[in-house]
């Protein structure tokens, strides 16, 4: 050893020096240091052992050493470590690997061989804890082993065009409907799902429809950091929504200034988000306008529009890092469109229906994140949005003019709504993190809500003041063992009852990669808002129970998840031919679901698959008894394919998805109630869509070439079917044209980071 | 008076002994990390650095070491836990950074950022991109004569294809000025020192 060559050298000359003239203490001074270098020298003790986690688990890798020395050494792949140290005596021992609580402990070194085990215990840590997965599938990079899809994932799903529910369509638990917007899911209906921003509700997530086929979401995937689509039982910050929750987080600052532009067969847009040079603070604005006059006269659609659907959007934000970090988010967006369709009457082959819909819609949203310090976190929402329909539906005959028929069934269609809704919410949750990564949350939010409508020249008014509180605990017991418990606490004036929901997950860590976790929760909502609109005001909250099982293997590049669950449906509206609605319904849902999501495999390939079975019954609406709904799909499956091409920058991407036949019905009124008059299932659904994504610059702009179609193979679909007035003939619901084809050029100036990793993949 | 002497003496030892005792340490940990040919022999170099710098706690180096031997680790062992390595890598930088803050220190947070964008380009280039230019910049305004910089700018650069603003026509000056700067680079006792060859290859790959 150095030190100790040096030292004896050191004392060698010292000697030498002053051999001739050596005081007795001097040399005893000498006679002890020589002492201390031998003792020095002799005290090689060799020191080994294992180490093992507080499972029995060999740890590789996990630093030994000896305090204030150099020496030491590192478990090796069977863990074990051996070392030889040169200081002696009574020393300090240290274990330590990140992820593990460091361990130290004496140690007396002589000189004879030691052995020294070590049993780490896993430190409670955010990465490598168990996480409460049950239900709910987190898209972002914010917690690596929960990702499941991300907004480029979103906007790469073939056969998506970009719509973030399409693509949330791919994972189970999700049915194909296609004649109406929204998420059906484990056998709930398009109402019973709600997407959330940035913590507070949307009140209309979707652009005006009209019947029968379903409309696009106003909001485009890039505005997002992270979605979680959870398919049951959600979080107590939740409320108001029955079967699932959509939440969106928007993103933060951008990465740059940048302006946009986008030219494709169906609409022109331009954006621009600048940056501030400090990197503080940003503001976007963007304007997108949709016309398919074009698209329409080039591919044939089966209904006739008599006004081309037409749609203007205009958003603007801006965002603000506050000084602690926390962050001051603002995004509006207004929408205008106008659709009118003609579709031939089906009880009469000389009359059309004419169904008409002009929207404006404006929704303002403005957060404020923070850290105040001593482990408390706030989270201020809110969010004001209107809506406004001017819906029309006329019988027309062949010349397109108003027709009256004198048949009552026939001119009972002739309908004007004026419908004006607004909702103003607020929402505040404080957390407060606990010893390890534990924590409790708390909060409140209150909506106040008006909806004005005029049916056939009668007046509506339904006014809400909604109030909640909630709170939840996350507990982790270890970091292998984790709960979530809650309870949320809701009042609305609408309805004029409290409702108490409790609500509770646990989490088991199985392996590295693998955990279970179990959900529990009840859950309520308002009823629809049309029900007010007739017969008995006097309806409570439906409500459904969620009973969840969840076994989940992660790793980075693939993911396994199954998950069993049974959902109990309790006061579900019932509207008898009397218009006398009850509370009465009730109903189940139970079954299996299976997610595969694989990167590894096959290099740069990357596709998941997805299969959900579905037995579900329900008593609701019309239905008189418990009987399996029109949107509810007894198997479902999709597979999705992507595959980059580094070396030409294009991709290509492939969705085919099934859904086994749904039932359909005709309800008779007999008397006060309503009976089956006649039912099926319709044939097998079956899609197939691809898109080529092609990336290339020219000049300073970086240029995303589009191309798309969905239901490549033009396999004819049934969605439903629609029954004339006394159920004797049945006409199918297909989508408006079989197939969707896109073309389309997104260009975008400034510094683009994702071109920039997506060939670090090279 | 002797007595005096024999103490200053032995405190002068004491002194000058600790001093060599880091030397040895760091030629030895040095001629390791040159030598060290497998990902286990580059842990074991990690593991070494690590305790050095522990044990020194006010050297910065060792922790550079530590960080720099366990991220070339992850590029030998292809089957590394890519996040793992890049968590313990990060810890290391921290500790250095305690201590002293500068562009190599920096360059080293780019490497690792690049190191877990690598494990899933597609999803992560948002995050750990971004990491990596702010790495970058951050080593650019501590001391922009550090060639390193550029030759791990001009790697990135290099490759990325044309068609998104990279490419050998782009990366070839940055190679350059990295190859320029290393003539007049000369590290202090035991600093980094790596690049000069890589640089020189990259460059002459760019023709």
């Amino acid at each position: 050893m150095p030190l100790a060559l040096f030292q004896i050298l050191y004392f060698s000359i010292f000697a030498l020096q002053t051999k001739t003239i050596m005081h007795p203490t001097s040399k005893w001074l000498f006679t002890f240091l020589m002492v201390l270098v031998v003792a020095n020298l002799a005290a090689q003790t060799r020191v080994s052992g294992i180490v093992k986690d507080n499972h029995g688990r060999i740890i590789k890798g996990v630093t030994i050493s000896i305090k204030n020395s150099y020496d030491g050494g590192a478990s090796d792949s069977t863990g074990k470590f051996s070392f030889k140290c040169y200081d002696k005596g009574l020393q300090t021992i240290i274990a330590k690997s990140i992820g593990y609580k460091t361990v130290q402990q004496p140690i007396v070194l002589s000189g004879t061989p030691l052995t020294v085990n070590f049993s780490l215990h896993e430190e409670i840590n955010e990465l490598t804890a168990v996480t409460v997965t049950a239900g709910s599938f987190e898209a972002g990079d914010k917690k690596r082993a929960a990702t499941v899809l991300n907004s480029l994932d979103v906007v790469t799903v073939g056969g998506a065009n970009g719509d973030i529910t399409n693509a949330l369509k791919t994972l189970p638990g999700a049915q194909q409907v296609g004649e109406q917007e929204g998420l059906f899911v484990r056998g709930g209906t398009g109402y019973e799902t709600k997407q959330f921003i940035d913590g507070t509700m949307v009140a209309n997530p979707y652009n005006a429809s009209v019947p029968d086929i379903a409309s696009r979401g106003r909001f485009s995937p890039f505005l997002f950091k992270g979605t979680v689509f959870s398919t049951g039982g959600y979080s107590a910050q939740y409320g108001q929504t029955l079967s699932s929750a959509v939440i969106l987080e928007t993103i933060d600052l951008p990465e740059s200034s940048q302006a946009s532009a986008s030219v494709s067969s169906v609409f022109v847009g331009g954006g621009l988000q600048e940056l501030a040079k400090n990197k503080k603070s940003s503001w976007g604005i963007n304007y997108g306008y949709t016309n398919l006059a074009l698209y329409f006269a080039l591919v044939p659609q089966g209904p006739a529009y008599f006004h081309l659907p037409e749609f203007h959007s205009l958003d603007a934000n801006f965002r603000i890092k506050t000084k602690k970090g926390g962050m001051i988010k603002y995004y509006t967006t207004f929408g205008a469109s106008n659709i009118g369709i003609r579709r031939p009457n089906i009880d009469s082959s000389l009359l059309n229906n004419a169904y008409g819909i002009i929207n404006y819609n404006w929704y303002n949203n403005l957060s404020w994140r923070e850290y105040l310090g001593k482990g408390w976190h706030m989270n201020l929402g809110s969010s004001f949005s209107i809506n406004t329909d001017k819906i029309n539906l006329q019988i027309q005959n062949q010349l397109n003019q108003r027709a009256f028929t004198n048949i009552s069934y026939i001119d009972s269609i002739n309908t004007a709504i004026t419908s004006h809704q607004d909702l103003s919410q607020v929402k505040a949750v404080f957390e407060k993190k606990l010893s390890g990564i534990s924590a409790i949350r708390f909060g409140g939010e209150y909506w106040y809500g008006t909806v004005k409508s005029i049916v056939k020249d009668t007046n509506h008014l339904l006014t809400d003041n909604f109030a909640s509180v909630f709170s939840e605990a996350d507990i982790y017991l270890t970091n292998d063992l984790a709960a979530k418990i809650g309870v949320r606490g809701e009042y609305s004036s609408q309805v004029n009852q409290f409702n108490v929901a409790p609500r509770l997950s646990l989490a088991y860590k199985t392996g590295a990669h693998s955990q279970m976790s179990a959900a529990y929760g009840q859950f309520y909502q308002k009823p629809e808002n049309t029900y007010y609109y007739y017969g008995n005001q006097n309806l409570g909250y439906v409500k459904a129970t969620h009973y969840l099982l969840n076994y989940m293997r992660t790793t980075t590049l693939q993911t396994f998840r199954l998950e069993a669950f049974y959902k109990r449906y309790d006061n579900l509206i019932e509207t008898p031919p009397t218009y006398q609605f009850d509370n009465k319904g009730s109903g189940y849902a139970q079954g299996v679901e299976l997610f595969w999501r694989d990167k590894k495999t096959i290099k740069h390939l990357d596709y998941w698959f997805s299969y959900s079975y579905l037995d579900t019954k329900r008593q609701f609406d019309k239905y008189p008894s418990q009987l399996a709904p029109t949107f509810a799909a007894k198997h479902t499956a999709s597979l999705v394919v992507k595959k980059f091409f580094t070396k030409i920058n294009t991709g290509f991407n492939f969705t085919y998805s099934y859904a086994s036949g749904r039932p359909y019905y005709y309800f008779q009124s007999v008397g006060n109630k309503y009976t089956v008059g006649d039912e099926g299932t319709t044939k097998d659904y079956n899609t197939f869509g691809c898109s080529v994504n092609y990336l290339t610059k020219i000049k300073k702009s970086f240029v995303v070439f589009v191309a798309s179609v969905t239901n490549v193979f033009n396999s004819s679909n049934v969605y439903g079917y629609n029954y004339n007035h006394n159920g004797t003939y049945k006409a199918e619901i297909n989508p408006p044209a079989p197939r969707f084809f896109f073309l389309g050029a997104f260009i975008s100036w400034g510094v683009d980071r994702r071109q920039d990793a997506i060939n670090n993949n090279l | 008076m002797k007595r005096v002497l024999v103490i200053i003496s032995l405190l002068v030892a004491t002194v000058v002994n600790a001093q060599s005792k880091f030397e040895d340490a760091m030629t030895k940990g040095l001629g390791q990390l040159k030598d060290a040919k497998t990902a286990s022999d580059l842990t074991d170099v990690s593991s070494f650095f690590e305790r050095v710098g522990d044990a020194e706690k006010t050297q910065w180096l060792p922790y550079y070491y530590a960080a720099l031997s366990l991220y070339r680790s992850a590029w030998v062992d292809k089957t590394a836990d890519k996040d793992k390595i890049a968590d313990k890598c990060k810890d290391f930088i921290t500790k250095a950074q305690v201590i002293e803050n500068n562009a190599d220190l920096y360059c080293l947070v780019q490497q690792v950022a690049i190191l877990q964008l690598m494990v899933d380009p597609m999803s992560r280039w948002q995050t750990y991109g971004a990491l990596a230019k702010d790495a970058l910049a951050d080593a650019t305004k501590a001391d922009p004569t550090n060639p390193r910089i550029y030759y791990l700018q001009g790697m990135t650069t290099f490759n990325t294809p044309e068609a998104y603003g990279g490419g050998k026509a782009l990366a070839k000056p940055m190679f350059q000025k990295s190859v320029d700067l290393f003539k007049t680079y000369v590290p202090k006792p035991f600093y980094p020192d790596w690049g000069k060859e890589d640089a020189e290859k990259m460059l002459a790959a760019c023709n």
